[in-house]
């Protein structure tokens, strides 16, 4: 067991992954030698050589399809997008090519790619490197995303993905890399892809939750529970975006009768969107009150003098479980 | 044409007019300029050069986001952007074009607010043609491609200038602009200013390629490499190739051949990756001390001057600094105001949501202020 924060989470994983399978290639912009911008390759070129783990030249369009061929052809590759918002060139292989090659081949070219990325605000970036382009991967078929916020989730859910048979994306909340520490195995071990965790047992109110928003809704929970000391919140962070834990969040909102979903994206054709349209088909005879969100507006991400009113915060989500609470039919 | 063409990309041969020390090694090179225009633009050198530090320091106080500096490559930037006509031609620039922003007319409280994290910094004043800057790499070349398109198009003449780095040269999108332009003969100057670096990446992890002005060839446009750090030769190219374009020849691709003597941006630290030996050659070719000797020689400039122009620049580095931080927040509605010329009904309901959240929890907006 060590301490880590969720950026060095990333560096053991993979480096776990690379000591495990000599198929693990690890590359993107400045991942070789500086480890890349956040340096969560950090040492790994040094460790496994530059044929393992290496600088690539700025053309994200190349790194998926390279990848998908070195996946087709029996690799397992790493690929670092350093930004979300600066890899939509990254897009047309993605989405026309990484996420169709088993179904294209019918089985016969998996293509077990690995792409990490960071995701979300609150950093004071700029512009273009706050996205949280979540529903883009998750809405194409063929790939599966994953989000985790804790560094023993990070270490599971890449190494969880690097024996995937099928592609998966990582988001990694930019926001949290080096916000907390955790205790992490040593070793090889993963979180299932598809299983979300329930940070806080409760009777009233489902939040779901994923990212860096699992801290705001700690912190919301946290307080409404000061005000309401009757009442509890059952808090889900999702950890899988796609495919994203239905029974978990169904079995809560049957108990509750009430759900919340949180994330920074923006709203319109959400996460939330799709969980809200869930579980109106699945527990619409438990419902106490109106599914209700808290997201990010339909706007372009503000830069950072007005990024505070895009953001999710814990007031938002504080007034949005106060509403929930007291809806009266 | 005195350079394009004349100097071969394949056999690595530079435009250079002044030595390191100032010197001019060829008479015949000289372009047509004006002793005016030279300190003019001597001066725009050492004001972005200031500021650059400036805003160095400001940004380790807090009071600035990250930012690219252009420090080292003012010499090239300056002499493009001086060579565009004001009104007529356009830069679609990358990110660290400081110089060629300012050069080309963005106030600098603009530029100041765009790296203090406002949007309003990105919008240029009327009457210049300039984009703001872009952060994906390689797409400037296609705007560019595409301003170029519609100049041709509207026969009004005008030519379209974009800039990228050594590392953007990868972009796919780079050599599809190229092509796309040559195609069809647009007035449009791509410019790659090599500072040898890509963040940590050299020049060498980036491409095998001699150089970067030989990548014109595949698509068919003539490629000329100079010396970036030469205010001469750069503007004597950056003009000529400007008026090659103007006058329906198609594109051209120019190389600066230059260094980044600051870090990537200003959470980056080169230390980690840069020789020292290198940086402390690339010291030795600073464009500016190259440029003031020259002036100097020529009796156009004296250290006394450089004193005075210091002084007077820092203040006015100050005063655009300052209001630049008095008008760096803006409204809520600024926000939902720029998507659509109007607001969609979903995006009013969403704004009157937030207006009236905001106005309940007036310090809910959290973050950094
Ligand atoms: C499409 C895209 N991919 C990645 C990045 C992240 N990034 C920012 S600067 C940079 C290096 C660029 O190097 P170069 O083109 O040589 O320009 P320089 O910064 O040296 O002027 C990278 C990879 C980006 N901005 N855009």
């Amino acid at each position: 067991m060590k301490q880590l924060n969720n950026i060095k989470a990333v560096t053991d994983a993979l480096d776990v992954a690379m000591e495990k399978w000599n198929e693990v290639v690890v590359y993107g912009e400045d991942v070789g030698f500086e480890g890349g911008v956040f340096r969560a390759t950090e040492g790994l070129q040094k460790k496994y050589g530059e044929e393992r783990c290496f600088d690539a030249p700025i053309s994200e369009a190349i790194y998926i399809g390279a990848a998908l061929g070195m996946a087709l052809n029996g690799l397992k590759p790493v690929v670092e997008l350093q930004f979300q918002g600066l890899g939509w060139a990254s897009l047309q292989n993605i989405l026309g090519h990484m996420g169709r090659m088993r179904n294209r081949t019918r089985g016969k070219y998996p293509a077990p790619i690995v792409i990490r990325t960071p995701m979300g605000g609150g950093i004071r970036a700029l512009e273009l490197h706050s996205e949280a382009m979540e529903v883009i991967y998750a809405h194409t078929p063929g790939i599966k995303v994953v989000c985790p916020s804790t560094p023993y989730d990070t270490k599971g859910l890449i190494l969880a993905a690097i024996e995937s048979p099928d592609p998966v994306i990582v988001l990694e909340p930019t926001k949290l890399y080096r916000a907390f520490k955790q205790e992490v195995p040593d070793g090889f071990y993963t979180v299932p892809i598809g299983e979300g965790f329930k940070i806080f047992e409760g009777n009233d109110i489902t939040v779901v939750t994923y990212g860096a928003q699992t801290v705001d809704c700690q912190k919301a929970i946290e307080q409404f529970e000061e005000k309401h000391p009757d009442l509890s919140v059952e808090l889900i962070d999702l950890r899988t975006i796609k495919p994203w834990d239905r029974q978990m969040v169904f079995e809560s909102v049957k108990k509750t009768g009430r759900l919340l979903v949180v994330h920074e994206a923006v709203r319109s054709f959400s996460v939330a969107a799709e969980i809200m349209a869930s579980v109106t088909e699945e527990c619409f005879e438990y419902l106490k009150a109106p599914l209700a969100r808290v997201t990010g507006y339909d706007i372009v991400i503000p830069f950072d003098s007005g990024e505070g009113y895009h953001q999710v915060n814990p007031t938002k989500i504080f007034a949005k479980l106060e509403e929930i609470i007291n809806f009266k039919f | 044409m005195k350079y394009i063409n004349k100097f071969d990309p394949q056999k690595d041969q530079v435009v250079r007019i002044l030595d390191v020390d100032g010197k001019v090694i060829d008479e015949k090179l000289l372009p047509k300029i004006s002793d005016k225009q030279l300190i003019e633009a001597y001066k725009l050198m050492n004001l972005s050069r200031r500021q650059d530090d400036f805003q160095n320091k400001a940004q380790r106080q807090g009071r600035l986001l990250s930012f690219l500096s252009s420090t080292g490559q003012e010499a090239c930037e300056v002499a493009y952007a001086l060579a565009m006509v004001k009104g007529q031609d356009w830069l679609a620039p990358g990110y660290r074009n400081n110089a060629a922003w300012l050069t080309a007319g963005m106030p600098m409280h603009n530029i100041m607010m765009y790296w203090m994290g406002n949007e309003f910094g990105g919008q240029s004043p009327q009457g210049v043609n300039l984009l703001p800057p872009n952060i994906i790499i390689g797409s400037q070349y296609s705007q560019a491609v595409g301003i170029a398109f519609a100049e041709k198009y509207k026969k009004t003449n005008g030519v379209a200038l974009t800039s990228t780095g050594d590392g953007g040269m990868s972009e796919g999108e780079v050599y599809e602009s190229m092509n796309f332009a040559k195609l069809h003969e647009l007035p449009v100057v791509f410019i790659c200013e090599n500072n040898k670096w890509a963040i940590s990446t050299p020049y060498a992890k980036s491409t095998k390629s001699l150089n970067v002005a030989v990548k014109g060839i595949a698509v068919g446009i003539p490629g000329i490499k100079v010396d970036g750090n030469d205010f001469l030769a750069s503007y004597a190219v950056a003009s000529e190739a400007i008026e090659f374009a103007r006058q329906g020849n198609g594109p051209v691709l120019i190389e600066f051949d230059t260094y980044r003597l600051g870090a990537h941006s200003s959470s980056d630290n080169p230390d980690i990756y840069r020789p020292k030996p290198e940086y402390e050659e690339a010291l030795t070719k600073d464009p500016l001390i190259r440029m003031k000797k020259y002036l100097i020689d020529k009796k156009l400039w004296t250290e006394k001057k450089q004193t005075a122009l210091d002084e007077e620049q820092d203040l006015f580095i100050r005063q655009e600094f300052d209001y630049a931080e008095a008008h760096k927040d803006y409204p809520l509605e600024d926000v939902f105001n720029y998507l659509y010329e109007t607001k969609t009904p979903e995006l009013e309901a969403q704004y009157q949501e937030a207006a009236a959240f905001f106005a309940a929890n007036p310090n809910a907006k959290g973050g950094h202020h």
